[in-house]
């Protein structure tokens, strides 16, 4: 593979990987095809110039996206998973954890912390797909549970940023559970009465959507982001019909009532600040 | 009912057969049988506790999913009186995949919700297998939002494949309406009691499961994913539903030992199904005692600790 990925896999696999952007000058878009230069759309945030497709961003991107210059501030960032089930499949999940970190350099599919945005006191999820496809299990919830505890206690907005394709399958029902874990914290936010703005970026489905991603006070997806309960497969293997197009796209959702918003990504950050200078 | 049966219920079957035969040939020709009745009646019994000790996680799945198992609804009928049922989540529409109403159980009044999947084909398609719609779930809050109102307990009754993966679900916020359950269970006034009466499947379960104590029955199941969908996706092999079951962890055993559960209530011998009225007596009995007990908590600590039992969940280190 010299200049771009050269592939016939039809469109929706080649999504799966779209996280393996290869090192070069150029690269295929992976939704419009077209081919475009690497610097270009780096410089663009990863935004497709040809086709605005909003190419996925790993935590540490994204907070360079939203957080103020040196003012982040990682928390949580020792816990990792125990494999309490001893889990196996075709690999270990002890192995899969391995592997993931090596390649992500982080413990588990979600960074945590606090920093400033646009000068405001905030404390941040953010989702890494890179990490078992940002999976929630038992560590993901944990994080999350406390940083919606710190934004509780400090009184800081929280701001999540998700991006996951559901529970960890190798926690079996203790990944089911922190969708519960999650959730019930989340009312104590709402009781405190501190802003939540929930951001929802491609992908995000299953478990993270049917617990904290759907309950933020705000909801504010990318363009074109996927979002839904069960998998567009999923559904399609269930009605054995073809599912109309941009069917659980951000457009779609928000002309269904389920967002607030679509905003780009170059207006993010001044988005949420607005927002956010209007609440509190 | 009669005649559906699991391949290693079978030997099971086979002696059950062989009694009744007994049983009809004495009653006809006046023959005592009643020793070799008795006998046989032993055998079956030991055999019952047999295979049901050492049934895999895969056969006590497909048990969980028993088509003679009872439902929801015939809990309500056997446990309660005066069950009112009550419809419709004002918004949009009734889901017949859950069902709720009010209901007398011992001396309380209490609100019962349960998933509710079907026995013959028709009612199967009318209860959409037991797979609510957004609308189910919602339903489900208001009648627990109205339970939170009179101060009556909840509890709930969870039997489902999961929630249902179509369309019309997504378009009206299949996502959203059960991560509200989630949120808004966790803080309810009153006491929640809710029991996995047969497949405990993902988060169309727990929808209806952040309980102040959560049970399950014997031979019920709860997972993140069903087996068969965990093959596919992990396997990539359909047929690896057997290995997919053992690596899940998803029984009632599994989940006591993992504290996601309070409480194991036993089923008759050979399982629920082999004896309905049974297992709803002994459910009764067990809903009573974890009544009485939650309703001498005050709400503020009810809550409280219920909070605190699912911010518990979870194995990590640090
Ligand atoms: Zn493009």
């Amino acid at each position: 593979m010299s200049w771009f990925i050269r592939s016939k896999t039809p469109k929706e696999k080649l999504k799966v990987r779209r996280i393996n952007i290869p090192e070069g000058l150029w690269l295929k878009c992976d939704s419009c095809r077209e081919i475009i230069y690497r610097s270009e759309l780096d410089r663009n945030l990863k935004v497709c110039p040809k086709c605005n497709y909003h190419h996925r961003m790993n935590a540490f991107e994204r907070i360079d996206l939203l957080i103020d210059d040196g003012t982040f501030s990682d928390i949580d960032s020792n816990i990792s998973s125990e494999d309490p089930l001893r889990f196996r499949d075709v690999k270990r999940y002890k192995e899969r954890l391995r592997t993931y970190t090596k390649k992500t350099g982080l413990r588990d599919a979600v960074v945590c912390g606090k920093g400033t945005l646009n000068g405001i006191k905030v404390q941040m999820c953010v989702m890494d797909f890179g990490f078992m496809g940002g999976s929630m299990g038992s560590v993901v919830g944990e994080k999350v549970t406390r940083a919606i505890e710190r934004a509780v206690s400090k009184r800081d907005p929280l701001i999540a940023v998700s991006c996951s394709g559901g529970a960890r399958m190798q926690e079996g029902i203790l990944s089911l559970m922190q969708m519960a874990k999650t959730s019930s914290a989340l009312s104590e936010l709402y009781e405190a009465k501190v802003p939540y703005i929930s951001v929802l970026t491609d992908p995000v489905t299953g478990g993270v959507t049917a617990s904290f991603a759907m309950l933020g006070d705000i909801i504010i997806a990318e363009p074109g982001t996927l979002i839904g309960f069960a998998g567009p497969r999923v559904i399609e293997q269930t009605i054995k019909q073809k599912l109309p197009e941009g069917f659980q796209r951000s457009e779609f959702l928000l002309e269904h009532g389920m967002l607030d918003m679509i905003i780009h990504r170059k207006d993010l950050k001044k988005t949420i600040s607005n927002i956010l200078n209007l609440l509190i | 009912m009669a005649g559906q049966y699991l391949d290693f219920e079978e030997p099971i079957i086979e002696l059950e057969k062989k009694i009744a035969e007994l049983k009809d040939i004495s009653k006809n020709n006046g023959i005592d049988f009643s020793r070799e009745i008795r006998r046989l009646h032993k055998k079956a019994n030991r055999l019952k506790k047999h295979l049901l000790s050492k049934l895999t996680r895969w056969q006590r799945t497909q048990l969980a999913r028993h088509p003679a198992r009872p439902y929801a609804m015939d809990y309500i009928n056997l446990m309660c009186k005066d069950f009112v049922e009550l419809h419709g989540d004002r918004h949009f529409g009734d889901c017949h995949s859950i069902i709720g109403g009010i209901a007398r159980l011992e001396e309380w009044s209490v609100f019962i919700i349960g998933h509710q999947k079907g026995r013959e084909l028709k009612e199967k398609m009318y209860r959409n297998f037991g797979m609510p719609q957004p609308e189910g779930y919602r339903k489900a809050l208001r009648l627990m939002q109205l339970a939170e109102k009179f101060g009556k307990p909840i509890i709930t009754l969870l039997d489902t494949p999961g929630a249902y993966p179509g369309i019309g679900a997504e378009e009206r916020g299949q996502a959203e309406a059960i991560a509200r359950n989630l949120l808004e269970m966790s803080n309810l006034s009153v006491p929640i009691i809710a029991v996995i009466i047969g497949e405990g499947g993902s988060g169309g379960a727990l929808a209806l499961g952040v309980g102040d104590r959560v049970l399950m029955l014997e031979n019920s199941v709860y997972s993140v994913i069903s087996p068969e969908g965990c093959a596919a996706i992990l396997w990539e092999d359909c047929k690896k539903v057997e290995e997919a079951a053992e690596s899940l962890c998803l029984t009632a055993d599994d989940l006591f030992k993992l504290s996601v559960i309070d409480e194991i209530v036993k089923e008759p011998l050979g399982g629920a199904h082999k004896n309905i009225e049974a297992t709803a007596s002994i459910l009764r009995r067990v809903l009573r005692r974890h009544l009485k007990e939650l309703l001498s908590i005050s709400s503020k600590s009810l809550v409280f600790q219920r909070k605190r039992k699912f911010r518990r969940m979870g194995v990590f280190s640090e």
